[in-house]
């Protein structure tokens, strides 16, 4: 392994800022929830599909409840009592709810134990279900053996989930280990899951369970065909995501986008809704080993890649702790970083290595999902070209964990398939010709790279320190983060967050957070 | 006026040199990179050396090709406008702005429509800018709006008569199926539709725009890949302080 000689005092520093950061974060968590966190507990109830509007039921019966000024308590209870009453499944159940067959009700003729009984078990076979994706993918992997690290990650985004599929055949028989289907671009701001197969989107497909299992079933077919494991990765980002996490979690995918902090400052989802759906969806990617994939390199799509570089270590340093805390565990934790320095700077792609070998060290069991330039990517597709092989040949030699290819194409069109061809071939040839380099390398004490890595460890100490201070919502607020500033009370779906009542159940949840880490 | 012949240039003037990439749908092999030969033959090429062929995908095979071309193009005939910029730096601008609009400039953008991609509307509106030149924020005299990305047209417009915008900013990076038009398109039919289209200068911008198609869609200009911030300052300035009939601020 590459190493550059960092002061173990001052890692441990930075870890101990950013989980106090964390902290303060948590205590508001644990007094809120959503209806995307409820509208999840239904999901793993076993309620699926859409009325005569294409509205999912889930929403229709969040809505129900929330007439009732009901939503408070959480839906578990009540939705434990409609089923106790229709003595029928949960889908059946939901039906009659949605028709007005039944109604949701304060109190039935059902003893409260009873009722608790019920939620039990519902929460029971939840999480069941959970653990059963996590052993069919570890019986898989069994199977089919992974690649070794840097994982190669390959976009799909034709907008139809058939022809994704046709791509995504095509790019796992040329060595690709992990494929991405792009989402369609509004989704993250849509307040429900769309439901079925799409085939019609705008820069992708819809997230939906449908189109995950559609995909799953091809990658299944090629890894019997290829005998490698490869690994499917979709978006849980935005307004819905405990409930993508749930529907990914039934279909077996690998990987989700799930970042803390890209929705608030991206697509300016509030932070309370961001926070408190992302904890309830971690539970869930943790139980289900569900990889995770921290959105840092945006910050370096928006300020500048050099001066900025603490902002991203320092927000890697808080998805881990928040991570932990949602029972995420090391090789859960894709946490995100980027090859963005303006290629006309003088050394650097000396201060891009010293950015990668710091995550590297900073946090040795993470797969790091290492992102390719696309901020200074040039539209002469040959310089765009020598642009990712620099990129490829930094990841190796620092041993990243996920390693998104870069497009020769990509500020032209969304890729073609030779696109995605020369991409790969890049990719095969530097990992193989370079395998080896990070572990011949030990970085010059007081060099360039040693030097700047310590001086953006310096600068993430100071910045967290601030961020410790104020309070990560007020840091937020203030702009620290990608120069964006939002407020606490402002950004889409703050309407859909609610405070806790005492008698709230979500006996999910509980059981989770009390089971701690699960593996085998 | 004389005619101007031309042709692509390899080593040698009027050689017709290209090189070509691309995939065809069938399975590697002989026959295929004789197809190969045989399509871009049909494309008007001649002395065809496909280079590079591989089976890419099952039933896929990707060509590198070198040809030579056969037509010639009259460049005496080929005409393009660019947006009139007089190129100004930071100091100049602020300074005209000041002395001649007497108020900051108010200038609304965003990325309209479905298309998530903020990066050509930061690259010119962020504090930071881009290479090397202050993006839009950064301009003391000039009131920035960013809205971001996935903005709706009705939401955009607003915003403009709300802080009586004088121009407004449109990005479209990432399109699919052309929906990039369609987008640009909706903008000048709203702003139509609502009578105010005089009141704004209307600036498109993203990889896919050249200025003879903005002007051809309605917008006074358009920018592509490459364009810094103080070149649409400066067009801004320049085209504002025209329509007041204020003229010679060149030095």
């Amino acid at each position: 392994m590459a190493h550059i000689e960092l002061d173990e005092k001052k890692i441990n520093r930075l870890k101990s800022l950013a989980r106090q950061v964390a902290e303060q974060v948590q205590e508001m968590i644990a007094d809120y929830s959503t209806v995307s966190v409820e509208r999840a507990v239904l999901r793993l109830y076993g309620v699926d599909g859409v009325d005569g509007d294409g509205t999912p039921l889930v929403n229709r019966l969040v809505e129900l409840l929330q007439a009732k000024e009901m939503l408070s308590a959480g839906i578990s209870r009540y939705f434990a009592l409609a089923m106790l009453t229709s003595g029928r499944d949960a889908q059946t159940t939901a039906l009659q709810l949605v028709n007005g067959d039944i109604e949701f009700a304060e109190q039935g003729r059902f003893p409260p134990e009873e009722i608790s009984a019920k939620e039990q078990d519902l929460a029971l076979s939840a999480v069941a279900a959970l653990d059963a994706t996590r052993q069919r993918k570890a019986e898989k992997q069994k199977r089919y053996p992974l690649g070794p690290q840097p994982w190669k990650y390959v976009i799909v985004a034709t907008g139809n989930i058939y022809e994704d599929r046709t791509q995504a055949r095509a790019v796992a028989r040329s060595g690709a280990d992990i494929i991405a289907v792009i989402r369609s671009t509004a989704q993250s701001l849509l307040d429900y899951i769309p439901y079925g197969a799409t085939t019609e989107g705008f820069g992708g497909t819809f997230a939906t369970q449908e189109n995950f299992r559609i995909m799953r079933a091809a990658l299944d077919e090629e890894c019997a065909a290829t005998g490698r494991y490869l690994r499917l990765v979709n978006y849980a980002s935005g307004l819905c995501m405990a409930e993508i996490a749930v529907c990914a979690a039934l279909e077996d995918l690998d990987m989700l986008l799930n970042d803390s902090m890209y929705g608030i400052l991206f697509r300016d989802i509030n932070i309370k809704r961001t926070f408190v759906d992302q904890h309830f969806s971690r539970l869930i990617c943790g139980r289900a080993k569900i990889i995770i994939n921290t959105g840092e390199d945006n910050y370096l799509t928006t300020s500048d890649a050099v001066e900025n570089a603490h902002t991203v270590t320092a927000s890697q340093l808080i998805n881990e702790a928040l991570g932990r805390f949602s029972l995420l565990t090391d090789d859960l934790l894709g946490l995100g970083h980027a090859f963005e320095i303006d290629p006309t700077m003088k050394n650097g792609f000396l201060y891009e290595l010293a950015h990668a070998q710091l995550t590297r060290q900073l946090f040795p069991e993470a797969p790091l999902k290492y992102m390719p330039p696309t901020k200074y990517k040039s539209t002469d597709i040959f310089f765009s070209h020598c642009q990712d092989t620099m990129f490829n040949l930094a990841s190796i030699a620092t041993n990243q964990g996920i390693h998104l290819a870069g497009m020769l194409t990509e500020a032209i069109h969304t890729p073609l398939m030779h696109d995605r061809y020369q991409s790969i071939s890049a990719i095969n040839y530097v990992f193989d010709t370079a395998r080896d380099l990070g572990s011949e390398i030990e970085f010059k004490k007081d060099g360039i790279v040693a030097g700047r890595a310590r001086q953006v460890m310096a600068e993430t100490e100071a910045f967290l320190e601030e961020v410790r201070v104020e309070g990560l919502m007020q840091a937020i607020a203030a702009g620290k983060f990608a120069g964006i500033k939002r407020r606490e009370e402002g950004g889409k779906g703050l309407d859909g967050v609610f405070k806790k009542a005492p008698n709230y159940s979500n006996p999910i949840l509980a059981r989770l957070e009390k089971e701690g880490v699960i593996n085998g | 006026m004389a005619k101007e012949m031309i042709k692509p240039y390899g080593d040698t003037l009027n050689d017709g040199m290209v090189q070509l990439a691309f995939t065809l749908p069938v399975a590697g092999g002989p026959r295929a990179k004789k197809a190969a030969e045989l399509y871009v033959a049909k494309l008007n090429f001649t002395d065809i050396a496909v280079s590079f062929s591989r089976e890419i995908a099952d039933g896929f095979t990707y060509f590198v090709v070198y040809a030579k071309a056969l037509p010639e193009l009259d460049y005496s005939t080929v005409q393009a406008t660019e947006a009139r910029v007089t190129k100004l730096d930071f100091y100049r601008i602020n300074e005209l702005i000041k002395t001649h609009i007497n108020r900051p400039l108010v200038v609304v953008g965003a990325s309209i429509g479905s298309d998530a991609h903020t990066v050509g509307i930061d690259a010119i509106m962020n504090m930071k800018g881009y290479n090397q030149d202050y993006g839009l924020e950064r301009y003391p005299q000039i009131e920035a709006i960013n809205m971001g990305a996935q903005v709706g047209c009705e939401e955009l417009v607003a915003r403009a008569v709300e802080v009586s915008a004088d121009a407004l900013l449109v990005s479209q990076t990432v399109t699919q199926k052309d929906v990039h038009l369609a987008n640009f398109t909706e903008l000048i039919e709203l702003l139509e539709a609502e009578k105010i289209r005089d009141r704004f200068l209307l600036v498109a911008g993203g990889p896919r725009i050249s200025n003879d198609l903005a002007v051809e869609l309605g917008y006074d200009a358009g920018f592509g890949p490459g364009t810094v911030p103080s070149q649409v300052a400066s067009y801004m300035v320049t085209t504002l302080l025209r329509r007041k009939g204020v003229t010679g601020f060149v030095d």
